[in-house]
């Protein structure tokens, strides 16, 4: 699992691993079937090692990863507040970008519509780039197919962008 | 607007509203919009349909009439113009440039062209000149005496660009001008509004297509008649095109 959408889910409050893994079942419904229950707590337990994550006992219960609860330590807030604010992309997939708008609205960590701005900015920019390599080549050039299809890929992400805001302006205005 | 303003912003906006209907029909279609476009500027608006962009642009040109606000061109206010004012203001100082091209299909390339400067009084030579020079600088000198029926959709579109130009307008305004252009035209159409943007014209260009607002020196975005954001998309990223395409990182 994405160490820092599970560090993310943690801004909000501390949580057991089995509200995180509930949390994320319900984010990514069928596409998130092939996370299996122990890969909720490898991540955990990798990220309290790193000093991201800690981890409580409620006294009297058994020493089980499931009686444990996890809170963000400074070093996991600082990790989450980069990851918010990183538009690198193509990132490892939709899922985290998704997770990333769930996660910053859910915790207060940043307004999504911000986020899905500040991504559109810079898949336009990227989009820019490859406009212009096609504008500069010659018609019928071997390599304008290969930037249509960059084109065409960033276009169908910001089209994508594009339904997130619709979404996530629509909940801003019901929860208003 | 002062004379040193007057000499950067070529279009200012001040509080643009506009409101179709009535009572519970009403439509906020501007909600008080606030734009700057500098000489020379490409300035694109994007947003989904409905979100107010093409009355916007309707206003700017003075095709529509706002509900309230200002609008200056080149330092004259245009919301207090009358009838006669507007069309005047539309014949010598603003461009149009249309999705569907509206060329007069009975008129060859040429014609097309140069019937904006016959309507504004010029001499049928001077006009033929004019619009024969256009022509060229769109890259369709040998299709002058072609009927828009026998040009592709990209070359209709740069013949209209070429008649938005007759008049030496202030601004061009365009209107989903890649809306009816396949990938390769649209790349035709943006190399042309490249070489007028390097030539200093000042252009708007409303578009739902990333590629073309992607090539404007700033992009608004906007939804239910507000500007949500404004970007520039100078700099950009470049060098990165091969790890874009999978080949490195």
């Amino acid at each position: 699992m994405q160490q820092e959408a599970v560090l993310a889910l943690l801004a909000k409050e501390p949580a057991h691993g089995y509200q995180l893994r509930a949390r994320l079942q319900q984010a990514l419904g069928s596409v998130g079937d092939a996370m299996n229950a122990g890969q909720i707590y490898v991540t955990l337990s990798r990220l309290e090692k790193a000093g991201q994550v800690s981890c409580e006992r409620a006294p009297g219960l058994p020493d089980r990863p499931d009686r444990k609860v996890y809170a963000l330590t400074a070093a996991g807030q600082q990790r989450v507040a980069e990851w918010i604010a990183d538009v690198s992309w193509p990132g490892p997939g939709l899922a985290e970008f998704h997770l990333k708008l769930i996660a910053a609205a859910a915790a207060g960590l940043a307004d999504p519509i911000r986020i899905i701005d500040a991504q559109r900015r810079e898949l336009l920019r990227q989009l820019r780039d490859v406009q212009r390599a096609a504008m500069a080549e010659p018609d019928g050039s071997e390599a304008a197919l290969l930037l249509e299809g960059l084109a065409l890929r960033l276009q169908a992400d910001l089209a994508w962008l594009e339904a997130c805001e619709q979404n996530w302006t629509n909940q801003k205005k019901d929860g208003s | 607007m002062n004379a040193t303003d007057g000499d950067t912003c070529v279009l200012r906006t001040r509080g643009l509203r506009k409101e179709y209907g009535k009572k519970e029909g009403l439509v906020h279609a501007l909600n008080g919009v606030d734009l700057d476009v500098m000489a020379g500027e490409t300035v694109a608006v994007m947003g989904p349909s409905g979100c107010g962009k093409s009355t916007l642009l309707y206003l700017l040109g003075g095709l529509d009439r706002p509900t309230s606000g200002e609008i200056w061109l080149s330092g004259q206010r245009l919301d207090q113009l009358s009838e006669r004012g507007l069309a005047r203001l539309r014949r010598d100082a603003v461009g149009f440039v249309f999705q569907a091209f509206h060329l007069m299909d009975e008129l060859t390339a040429v014609e097309n062209v140069e019937l904006p400067a016959l309507l504004a009084g010029r001499s049928p030579r001077v006009a033929r000149k004019t619009a024969t020079e256009l022509l060229e600088r769109v890259g369709l000198a040998d299709r002058a005496r072609f009927l828009p029926t026998a040009l592709s959709g990209g070359q209709r579109q740069r013949v209209a660009i070429a008649r938005a130009l007759v008049a030496s307008p202030q601004v061009v305004l365009a209107d989903e001008p890649t809306g009816n252009l396949d990938s390769a035209a649209t790349i035709e159409v943006l190399r042309l509004f490249d070489r007028l943007h390097a030539a200093g014209q000042t252009l708007v260009i409303v578009t739902h297509d990333p590629r073309v607002a992607a090539t404007a020196d700033r992009m608004i975005s906007m939804r239910d008649g507000s500007f949500t954001d404004q970007t520039k998309l100078h700099g950009g990223t470049t060098g990165r095109l091969g790890t874009l395409a999978g080949l490195e990182g």
